[in-house]
């Protein structure tokens, strides 16, 4: 099932299957090494809509929510 | 005569650019775990054998499409250059092998560094370097920046740069051919290191240790601080210092203009460092024994957190809140470096993406965020009357700051970006790496900060013989007395306040305050106008017309939270 990011729960992984928005926005995230085929793991969620942790290969990033929602996972 | 070589270090964020840079120059430079430490270049010199070249660090940047200031710069400083060193983490290959690509069809020749080298081995990566030399046709060298590892060796390989002729029709595809044929992982257990990155950043856990972390932090700036200064600085004004004062002051009996601007007037028929405001006395003491120990413990401590890979976790836990007053989590960085001294602080406002949340960062700081050498006066001060006044003093600043972010979030147009920020692993400082850094740190308030309390001294001293205090004084008496309730006399702490906040504080010490107007003054003094240095700064950062408006804003500030003060309290 593809959910968003923010739904992924903390501790858990998941595959990137589709990036959402503009190309800009998919292109920055592309060159942090985010990008579709990627396995993420949920690091935390921050309350009230807060950022997003995640780690991506040997490296963590934190990403607001806004964007998070615009990333969509398979949980692996 | 050939002309000096041009050597480019560039790379992603945080990857230890600038740490190699120091390494191959000698030059100081200030180096932190979190991305975005190096906001301007840095040019220094490096010399090998016969050979001598010009090393540039540039910030670090993601990819060479000119989308964000920090990609223009770099790409100038890219064609300028006559080689290339390209830093790359080597625990994070895949990410940085894009901006590698794109550096490739530059044709610029290039040397490839594999930084970080040392903790591969804790993460379970093996890199192949002559592998991955073949496959680029550019010379690849591991290196471990903080320990030295590696750097001579690519001292001497920097010369053997070359273009390379490896092409990448599609670079993603390119860059796994690549990790299949150089890079081997293996399962590794968490490290303790790692779990404990992990359980600062998530929310409730995180919380608690960022509490911990302050409350250690500002207990510890207070006691190496108050240490210094009771066991090392006031013996040695005291007994060393005061001795050879009083000896000038019997050579000069009969006071004199010299005897006034060197000793200044004796307090009781004795010289008294923080009220006689003479050259040698309140001109060395202030900054020396009274705002250097506290800089030295702050900085030691900042340090510390820097190189730890602390403050980017704050920086994720704040965003929240930092959101409702139109900024988000990276803001704290500014303030944090603030905190220290606002010169730095303004120039970290760089690393902001919009206009809006720089004019609200610096404008927050310059007005709410007290410098290190203001903040070590007000408890110099204030502290004599009771710890509480000074927490007071430091809870209208808090305040102040949250109010006026909320109101200026809401009355400028736009909203502020998101955050998208890496957050390094914490790494264990090397003690020389953050003593040096402190050591450049302290040396830099002495040679900026000492002039300027001198001339400031100078300038008291001058406007006080000349009359001229007085003329504004009882121009502004009327206002000063009657809204902020403070004696017409502290007049001359806010003109001085231009020059050095310290010593404007140090100012209200000889006009005999009450506790109350001693609290009010402290709070106006922060808020007022930032001193001259941050001002040329943020007018720099900002453009005249920003800070026109910024400053309009610290007068109202100022004018409505002193007579807000004067009747509540």
């Amino acid at each position: 099932m593809e959910i968003d990011l923010t739904k992924l729960p903390p501790g858990h992984r998941g595959v990137i299957v589709r990036v959402e928005g503009g190309v800009g926005f998919i292109k920055k995230l592309e060159y942090m090494g985010i990008r579709q085929g990627k396995i993420v793991r949920k690091i935390s969620s921050h309350f009230l809509r807060g950022p997003q942790t995640v780690r991506v290969d040997n490296f963590d990033v934190a990403i607001g929510f806004g964007m998070a929602r615009k990333i969509f996972v398979k949980e692996v | 005569m050939t002309k000096t070589k041009r050597i480019l270090l560039i790379g992603n964020p945080n990857v230890g650019k600038s740490t190699i840079f120091s390494r191959l120059t000698g030059a100081k430079v200030i180096v932190s775990n979190y991305p975005g430490t190096t906001v301007e270049y840095y040019q220094g010199y490096f010399k090998l054998e016969d050979k001598e070249a010009i090393i540039i660090d540039a910030p670090g940047i993601y990819n060479l499409e000119p989308s964000s200031k920090a990609e223009e710069v770099a790409k100038e400083l890219i064609d300028g250059a006559d080689i290339i060193v390209n830093v790359m983490d080597a625990t994070n290959l895949e990410r940085n092998l894009y901006l590698t690509l794109q550096l490739l069809e530059t044709n610029k020749p290039i040397v490839v560094v594999l930084n970080i080298w040392d903790e591969t081995k804790h993460k379970g990566i093996e890199i192949d370097c002559q592998k991955m030399e073949e496959i680029l046709k550019v010379p690849v060298v591991a290196t471990s920046g903080i320990s030295g590892e590696g750097i001579r060796k690519l001292a001497f390989r920097i010369w053997e740069a070359k273009t390379s002729s490896f092409v990448a029709e599609d670079k993603w595809k390119s860059i796994g051919f690549i990790l299949q044929n150089v890079q081997k992982l293996y399962h590794k257990h968490h490290t303790l290191l790692e779990i404990l990155g992990e359980v600062s950043i998530r929310p409730l856990t995180g919380f608690f240790i960022a509490a911990v972390v302050i409350f250690i932090s500002f207990t510890l700036v207070r006691f190496i601080g108050e240490n210094l200064i009771s066991y090392i600085f006031d013996p040695f004004f005291n007994k060393l210092w005061l001795p050879l004062l009083v000896k000038i002051d019997s050579l000069l009996k009969g006071g004199g203009i010299l005897h006034s601007i060197l000793i200044g007037h004796l307090i009781g028929g004795e010289v008294d460092f923080v009220q006689s405001f003479g050259l040698l006395s309140t001109g060395l003491y202030v900054p020396l024994a009274m705002v250097l120990p506290y800089i030295i413990g702050f900085y030691l401590v900042l340090g510390f957190w820097e190189d730890f890979g602390y403050l980017p976790r704050l920086a994720v836990l704040m965003d929240n809140f930092m959101h409702r007053l139109g900024l988000h989590g990276y803001s704290i960085f500014p303030f944090i470096l603030g905190l220290g001294c606002n010169v730095p602080g303004a120039m970290a406002t760089r690393l902001l993406a919009s206009r809006r949340e720089k004019f609200i960062t610096a404008t927050l700081m310059a007005i709410a965020v007290p410098c290190m050498a203001q903040i070590a006066m007000i408890v110099g001060l204030l502290g004599k009357r009771g710890g509480q006044y000074v927490f007071l003093v430091f809870f209208i600043l808090l305040l102040i700051f949250i109010i006026k972010g909320l109101i200026l979030n809401k009355l400028m147009p736009g909203h502020s970006p998101e955050i998208l920020m890496e957050v390094p692993p914490y790494r264990l400082p090397r003690w020389d790496v953050t003593l040096k850094k402190l050591w450049m740190r302290m040396s830099g308030f002495l040679k900026e900060a000492l002039p300027l309390v001198l001339l400031g001294v100078i300038a008291v001293n001058l406007l006080y013989s000349l009359g001229i205090i007085k003329a504004i004084a009882s121009l502004l008496s009327p206002f000063l007395v009657k809204i902020w309730g403070l004696p017409k006399e502290s007049v001359a702490a806010l003109i001085i306040g231009f020059l050095r906040k310290d010593v404007a504080v140090g100012m209200l010490g000889p006009l005999g305050l009450t506790t109350k107007q001693l609290i009010v003054g402290s709070v106006i003094l922060a808020i007022y106008f930032p001193c001259i240095a941050t001002f040329v700064v943020l007018t720099k950062e900002l453009g005249w017309r920003d800070m026109l408006k910024s400053v309009i804003i610290m007068i109202f500030v100022t004018f409505s939270v002193g007579a807000l003060l004067n009747l509540i309290l």
